[in-house]
């Protein structure tokens, strides 16, 4: 526990990382939501941020992807402030999905991951070869090429996931960051979303930063773990190593055992709950 | 150039150029543009005395000599003229307004801009033109009721930016703070009514009601000259209204601050719908309901800008050649009226249903 709790200032640095938040403070109003943070995010792995509700993970995803300024601190992509960069740079280098993206009544599921082009596009240069090869390629990888005459708001919650994913790819950056991508989903589609997610990863070679809600998954679904409590960094690594039944009361206040996956030995978090606990 | 039609969408490519095609919405708006064309012509020919189509478009395509030529050139052209601007213009700013706010509900009409201009335009009429002596020395008089119009429609709409605007633009908001706006003009135009001398107040009510009589080629000349340039502004910004359309933080990740995206938009809506309003006074629906049957005819995911200007055209146009055959001594403003309170009820009822 000791060695894996991080002080605000000496965050132990992966070797690489060109998304870099660097003392990093903001909130909304007078209070701050998150305090000092700083953190590296590991080229071409997946990280999830995990914490409890309130805990500014959300906002601390935010601020990486500039939908949120710092009150101090900043946050550097490869190696210049993340401001300094216009609008459409950002967007060719580093993707976002938010936690609920807008899909207008009858936009259709083609026409939406199309709209991922957006940031290579100009005014006269509206639809290339190039761009229809990378949506219908973007579209044929999540799956979802037979639905692309559908209108998104007629999917199911899972489809629809896998079409805001398929946009996201259409963007064609390094870096994918993706904020709670499985709320309001069935556990099966969750499951689903994040082995969509992972391929991501593997196959495509993106660096992957997300906010899960679920412990269960986010262990198992990921290469580098970045816990958060009120506001503040308490621990960050490799899954297996930080993962303790400590960490899990000092953080969420759940009284819990960690087991071993019989099948593939990824912890797994088992609540003792009242009915059976003690 | 190639046209192609692989499995997404088909494209028009010219060396580097590309454009994406959406072959229903294309067709729509040249069926639209062929509907209004004729539209224009019907308008031109019936009056007191019919004139052959022929001999309209003749006059049309610049043919001066004889009396007919006189009558559409000189006599017909300059209200068929505002007309068609009038309803270009109210269908591109409803369409714009409704897409920013990604409220269907919103135009120009419910979030204060027609309120304004009424507001400016009664105020104008009946503390100036009242005294009985005529427009203050300097402006000619067919122009002072515009621009008294113009001034209250933008006054409203600085209100509305003033007390409608945290940290960007949210529709609710904007459709909610619009109609406190109208509301509160609405009642000062009231109270100008109920203060002026019966007669000016009589003459108040037309300007109010709506009306293409009396418009001048000035007023066509003014309109043409403010839509040339914002309509290509506000077709500009065309694509970047599909990324805004998907959310603010949406439009953020796909590189379109929407806040700029919006303050544009809006600012092109309000000029547009302003100077239309001001030449035939607050013609009631047409930027509301044009975009949204647009829209349904398109089968597009937001109001297409360009179809939803020309349905605003053939409604003002088609109201036009009503109340001049039919209903004759009814306003322009009060059949558009007609035809759209309906829709906007079933609009609302529609809503409340369905919660998305």
């Amino acid at each position: 526990m000791t060695q894996t709790t991080v002080e605000a200032h000496e965050v132990k640095q992966s070797a690489n990382g060109r998304l870099v938040a660097d003392q990093v403070t903001v909130g909304y109003g007078e209070e701050p939501v998150v305090h000092d943070v700083s953190l590296r995010i590991p080229d071409g792995k997946v990280t999830t941020i995990i914490g409890p509700n309130g805990c500014g993970k959300s906002t601390l995803l935010r601020t990486l992807s500039r939908l949120l300024t710092p009150s101090s601190g900043t946050v550097v992509l490869d190696g210049a402030p993340i401001g300094s960069r216009s609008a459409k740079q950002l967007a060719r280098t580093l993707a976002l999905l938010p936690q609920s993206p807008i899909a207008p009544e009858g936009l259709l599921v083609r026409d939406l991951v199309g709209r991922g082009r957006h940031p290579h596009q100009r005014w006269f240069q509206q639809w290339s070869h190039g761009d229809e090869e990378i949506v219908t390629d973007a579209m044929r990888w999540t799956g979802i090429l037979d639905l692309a005459d559908r209108p998104v708001d007629a999917l199911s919650g899972g489809q629809r996931q896998r079409v805001w994913i398929a946009m996201t790819l259409a963007q064609h950056t390094d870096l994918v960051l993706l904020d709670e991508p499985t709320t309001y989903l069935d556990l099966a589609y969750q499951v689903d979303v994040l082995d969509l997610v992972c391929r991501l990863n593997r196959e495509r070679g993106a660096t992957v930063a997300m906010v899960l809600h679920d412990l269960n998954l986010a262990v198992r679904f990921s290469d580098h773990l970045v816990v958060m409590r009120a506001g503040r960094l308490v621990a960050q690594g490799d899954p297996g190593q930080i993962l303790t039944a400590e960490l899990l009361m000092e953080v969420f206040g759940l009284d819990a055992d960690i087991v071993a996956d019989p099948r593939t030995g990824i912890p797994m978090v088992v609540p003792r709950g009242q009915k059976t606990g003690g | 150039m190639s046209v192609t039609t692989e499995r997404l969408r088909p494209a028009v490519r010219v060396g580097p150029t590309s454009w994406r095609l959406h072959p229903r919405a294309v067709l729509c708006s040249v069926v639209a543009a062929v509907l209004v064309a004729v539209l224009l012509v019907v308008d031109l020919a019936y009056g007191d005395l019919k004139i052959p189509f022929v001999d309209v478009v003749r006059a049309l395509l610049g043919d001066s000599s004889g009396v007919n030529a006189f009558i559409v050139r000189d006599v017909r052209l300059p209200e068929a003229a505002v007309a068609l601007l009038a309803g270009l213009a109210l269908g591109l700013s409803g369409a714009l307004i409704q897409t920013i706010a990604r409220n269907p509900l919103a135009s120009p009409d419910v979030i204060g801009v027609n309120a304004g201009a009424a507001a400016g335009a009664v105020g104008y009429i009946v503390l100036f033109a009242a005294a009985d002596t005529g427009a203050p020395s300097g402006i000619s008089a067919d122009l002072a009721i515009p621009a008294a119009a113009f001034a209250g429609a933008l006054i409203a709409t600085a209100l509305l930016y003033a007390a409608g605007w945290r940290r960007g633009l949210d529709g609710r908001r904007l459709v909610l703070v619009g109609i406190g706006i109208a509301a509160a003009l609405t009642a000062c135009t009231s109270w100008l009514l109920v203060a002026a001398r019966l007669q000016t107040a009589a003459s108040a009510q037309v300007w109010l009601s709506g009306s293409l009589n009396g418009v001048t080629s000035s007023n066509a000349l003014w309109l043409l000259g403010v839509f040339v340039i914002v309509a290509p502004v506000a077709l500009w910004q065309g694509s970047s209204l599909n990324i805004v359309e998907l959310g603010d933080d949406t439009a953020h990740a796909l590189g379109v601050r929407p806040g700029r995206a919006q303050a544009v938009a809006l600012l092109c809506a309000v000029l547009l719908a302003a100077v239309a309003v001001s030449a035939v006074g607050p013609i009631g629906f047409v930027a509301f309901v044009c975009p949204q049957i647009a829209r349904r005819l398109a089968g597009t995911s937001r109001p297409p800008l360009l179809t939803s200007a020309l349905a605003g055209a053939g409604l003002v146009l088609v109201a036009d050649v009503i109340t001049r055959l039919w209903l004759t001594g009814l306003a322009v403003g009060v059949v558009t009226s007609l035809v759209g309170a309906p829709y906007f009820i079933y609009l609302l009822i529609r809503t409340q249903k369905d919660p998305s």
